[in-house]
């Protein structure tokens, strides 16, 4: 069996998803960074972006996250994010609605925000 | 029927209604407590990851920031209050201004000149009818907040303190809300939230764990910039909830002496009424009674 690694990812609200993977792909500021097990204790902080968590029974768990950290030591890893859905939560029509109405009103930050979602949507 | 009689049956049904409005009350606030305190519990994860890794900053490099550099000599404190839309909840405001009243007194008595920043209508109230200053307020999510709503407040108060207190910045930030320690009891705390003490912090985690030896992305200085406003966040939304949690709590509670209370009142009222109309049967049985024995005594007094 593979090594693996304990994932909490965690919402200011709720926990959104946690368990057992084998490597977890988060965007920081300085660029994609790629976890696995035996990992060097990390700190980062996370760009908005998706995150995709390569689950230990093979599947993917892609989640879109707006802003937060990426911490990980002794084979934990823990995602704090300001706001987190998975990709099975979010509602396509929905987020495209709302990333017209970004761009129409020239709002980056919700613009940004839709795309995210759409682009963790589009990764599953 | 009497008018005395008729008072109190009267009486007895306004009191009747009101009972039935409180008890639906108390329900409700009951069912509010509970979901209330697990937004509380939901929130938890993230608060307990957060303290880890501002802990694991704050020993695990020696950088400074503004928001834990303590001022030499504090001028000037900001206290965020924490109070409720609504009232119907006993003395849960009131506890909480007096506690923010305090509070203010013995840091004015340091020396330090306060702003007040209020959370919740009952608080904003409260200052505007005695005409103090409020520096800012917050009204209209206090039964059920959410994240967004805690940034709302935390923005304005992280500028301030950023801010060099001779351009109108604050030293210190310290909030003032009740705790939800259990259904039964809840108190009214304040702490200092800023400068946040790393040492403080760190005695949340459990002693023994070692923490390790973290590699920052991108670098200490700007983990922590991003950190930290975040940790203050997380606090002020923990407090909102817990003193939405307490409100209820609080209100639950008067609502149900106020059943209890309306309850005493109808068997009392109960009561006086059956004893008024005891007393009309009895006047009535002696009136017939009386004009009876009269109109013996005139037929005996003919029949002479």
């Amino acid at each position: 069996m593979a090594a693996e690694l304990h994932v909490e990812l965690v919402a200011a609200d709720r926990q959104v998803w946690s368990g057992e993977a084998t490597l977890v792909v988060a965007r920081t500021t300085s660029g994609d960074i790629g976890v696995m097990p035996g990992h060097q204790p990390l700190l980062g902080v996370l760009e908005s972006g998706p995150v995709t968590i390569r689950t230990s029974d093979g599947g993917t768990v892609v989640a879109a996250v707006h802003g937060g950290f990426i911490s990980f030591a002794d084979n934990k890893l823990s995602l704090l994010a300001e706001i987190a859905e998975l990709s099975d939560e979010i509602d396509v029509q929905r987020v495209e609605r709302e990333l017209e109405q970004a761009k129409a009103a020239g709002d980056e930050s919700a613009e940004r925000r839709a795309d995210v979602r759409l682009r963790a949507v589009e990764t599953r | 029927m009497g008018a005395q009689l008729r008072v109190y049956k009267r009486r007895i049904r306004s009191v009747t209604a009101t009972k039935k409005i409180t008890k639906a009350m108390e329900m409700i606030a009951a069912s509010r407590v509970v979901k209330a305190h697990r937004k509380v519990q939901a929130s938890t994860p993230y608060a307990k990851e957060l303290t880890r890794a501002v802990t694991a900053v704050g020993t695990g490099s020696n950088t400074r920031h503004p928001l834990t550099t303590e001022a030499e000599t504090p001028t000037r404190s900001a206290v965020l209050l924490l109070t409720s839309d609504r009232g119907l909840a006993g003395a849960f405001n009131s506890n909480a201004i007096k506690a923010a009243e305090q509070l203010t007194a013995r840091l004015e008595a340091e020396g330090k000149e306060v702003d007040t920043y209020i959370v919740g209508r009952r608080g904003v109230a409260h200052y505007n009818f005695r005409e103090r200053k409020i520096a800012e307020q917050w009204t209209g999510f206090t039964d059920q907040p959410e994240y967004a709503d805690a940034k709302k407040v935390a923005g304005p108060l992280i500028e301030a303190i950023e801010k060099d207190t001779a351009e109108g910045g604050v030293d210190e930030l310290h909030i003032v809300y009740t705790e939800f320690v259990s259904m039964m009891t809840q108190t009214p705390i304040d702490s200092r939230l800023l400068p946040l003490s790393l040492e403080e912090v760190a005695e949340d985690v459990p002693q023994g764990e070692i923490l390790p030896l973290y590699d920052f992305e991108p670098s200490a200085e700007d983990v922590l910039d991003a950190l930290l406003p975040r940790y203050v966040e997380s606090r002020i939304y923990n407090a909102l909830l817990q003193s939405a949690a307490s409100k209820h709590a609080a209100t639950r509670r008067a609502m149900k002496s106020a059943t209890d209370n309306a309850g005493d009142l109808i068997t009392t009222l109960s009561r006086l009424a059956n004893a008024a109309r005891q007393a009309e049967i009895t006047q009535e049985i002696s009136e017939i009674v009386g004009g009876s024995a009269a109109l013996a005594d005139a037929t005996a007094g003919s029949d002479k």
